[in-house]
């Protein structure tokens, strides 16, 4: 899924949690249409606003501590971390313009 | 995902929409030259396939094939031919005059003929604490969210071939699947019904409807209500899937495209011409009755050659009119 880079358990405290840019985490699998859907206007967020926050993908499938440790029930979920808290969170696929609204604190 | 290149250029024709209706209708008009610009929809874009399973009756996938890759293989075929794909949200239109216009935000799209492919969205039971809860146990797709309930009881309200399909999906997942149904027999196809019946994990609880969902931050169970004899119980649940149907995504036309009491564009079938002249409609935004992706594509292919033939007659007028003026 494109040019956004990857996050795991292994190295979720340390790219996202300890950043000092706000993170947007954008919990995903393989197997939702709907976080294919919005994987491509994510890359446009984070190419257009790569100043103000880092946006990144965490595979559910493969990193299950992190989906269970912020209890993600839902696909895809996008959590926005700063200084390790969870600062925003959107459920469910959204349209750029919706997104960017709801961003609009962090950008 | 492309930007139009142009907003001041009059286009033959705008899509507004995508799924096996609004692509087809895509790589139709974009094999007859008339070079569509797309409005894919970022929510919808897909359609309903991208939250199916396996699609097992679309005609040419002896194996079947995954709602989503269908999709994918339409978009790149549709692209292929040279339709420009926009993955964003119409926000306006004016389709009563000659020259349509389509707005998304603040950029500004024009077209002699427009084909609208919008179809339809989920709908929900209208509870507050369904809202509350959504995406916290709350649920309108199966396919994304049921890895979440490994080894979990949980619900789904429905009773037509979607909520059978999900209910049987999940039991991969879930220990126990109960499906809320308001009627004491399913409204799914028969090969559908056989499949739930024959499957242990899935049980029914007929005559019953969800009046409340329970839970703080998360879903932790649902209150039903027998409809026949009004008593209420609670069943405890850590999901709720909702299959009960769908509303056509008319919104946006309202007031300028005829809709029938329901909601669904009205076309002067068998054609898909609208009300409006250069106005077309196809798929789920149209059909109530079939709702199937071989009867979507197919009226998109309609929608397409009735676009074509509308333009050329246009075409043809006009040059008319300019030698009888020389």
């Amino acid at each position: 899924m494109g040019a956004t880079p990857s996050v795991t358990d292994a190295t979720f405290a340390s790219e996202v949690l300890t950043s000092d840019t706000p993170v947007l985490v954008d919990f995903w699998a393989e197997w939702c249409g709907p976080c294919r859907m919005v994987a491509p206007v994510l890359e446009e967020i984070a190419k257009e606003h790569a100043d103000k926050v880092r946006v990144v993908k965490l595979n559910i499938d493969e990193n299950p501590e992190t989906a269970r440790a912020y209890s993600i029930l839902s696909i895809p979920t996008l959590n926005v971390y700063k200084g390790g808290q969870v600062v925003k969170q959107i459920i469910g696929a959204k349209s750029k313009s919706a997104l960017l609204k709801d961003l609009e604190a962090f950008l | 995902m492309s930007t139009a290149t142009t907003s001041t250029e009059l286009r033959d024709v705008i899509i507004i929409g995508s799924g096996p209706a609004g692509y087809t209708a895509a790589l139709y008009t974009a094999r007859a030259d008339l070079h569509p610009l797309v409005f894919e929809g970022a929510i919808g874009a897909g359609g309903a396939l991208m939250t199916t399973t396996e699609v097992e009756n679309f005609p040419g996938f002896p194996e079947g094939v995954m709602g989503p890759d269908l999709m994918d293989n339409m978009r790149k075929q549709a692209a292929r031919f040279g339709a420009e794909l926009v993955t964003d949200d119409v926000t306006e239109v004016d389709l009563t005059g000659p020259v349509k216009t389509v707005k998304v935000g603040d950029a500004v799209y024009q077209a002699r003929s427009v084909i609208l492919a919008t179809g339809s969205k989920y709908r929900f039971l209208g509870l507050e604490n369904e809202e509350r809860l959504l995406g916290h146990g709350v649920s309108a797709c199966a396919t994304c969210d049921g890895f979440f309930f490994r080894d979990q009881d949980i619900v789904v309200v429905g009773g037509g071939d979607s909520a059978i399909e999900e209910a049987h999906f999940l039991t991969k997942f879930a220990s126990n699947v109960t499906i809320v149904h308001r009627r004491d027999a399913l409204r799914a196809s028969k090969i559908m019904q056989d499949r739930a019946f024959a499957n242990d994990k899935i049980s029914f609880r007929w005559n019953a409807e969800v009046v409340d969902v329970l839970g703080n931050d998360k879903v932790a169970g649902v209150r039903l209500r027998d409809t026949q004899t009004g008593e209420t119980s609670d069943l405890p649940v850590t999901g709720l899937f909702l299959a009960i149907g769908h509303d056509p995504r008319s919104e946006l036309f309202r007031g300028q495209v005829d809709l029938d009491a329901a909601g669904y564009v009205k076309v002067e079938s068998p054609s898909t011409r609208t009300n409006l002249d250069g106005v077309f409609a196809c798929g789920d935004l149209v059909d109530h009755t079939y709702r199937q992706a071989i009867t979507a594509a197919g009226s998109g292919c309609a929608a397409a050659l009735d676009a074509e033939r509308w333009l050329a007659a246009r075409h043809a007028e006009h040059n008319a009119v300019v030698a009888a003026a020389s």
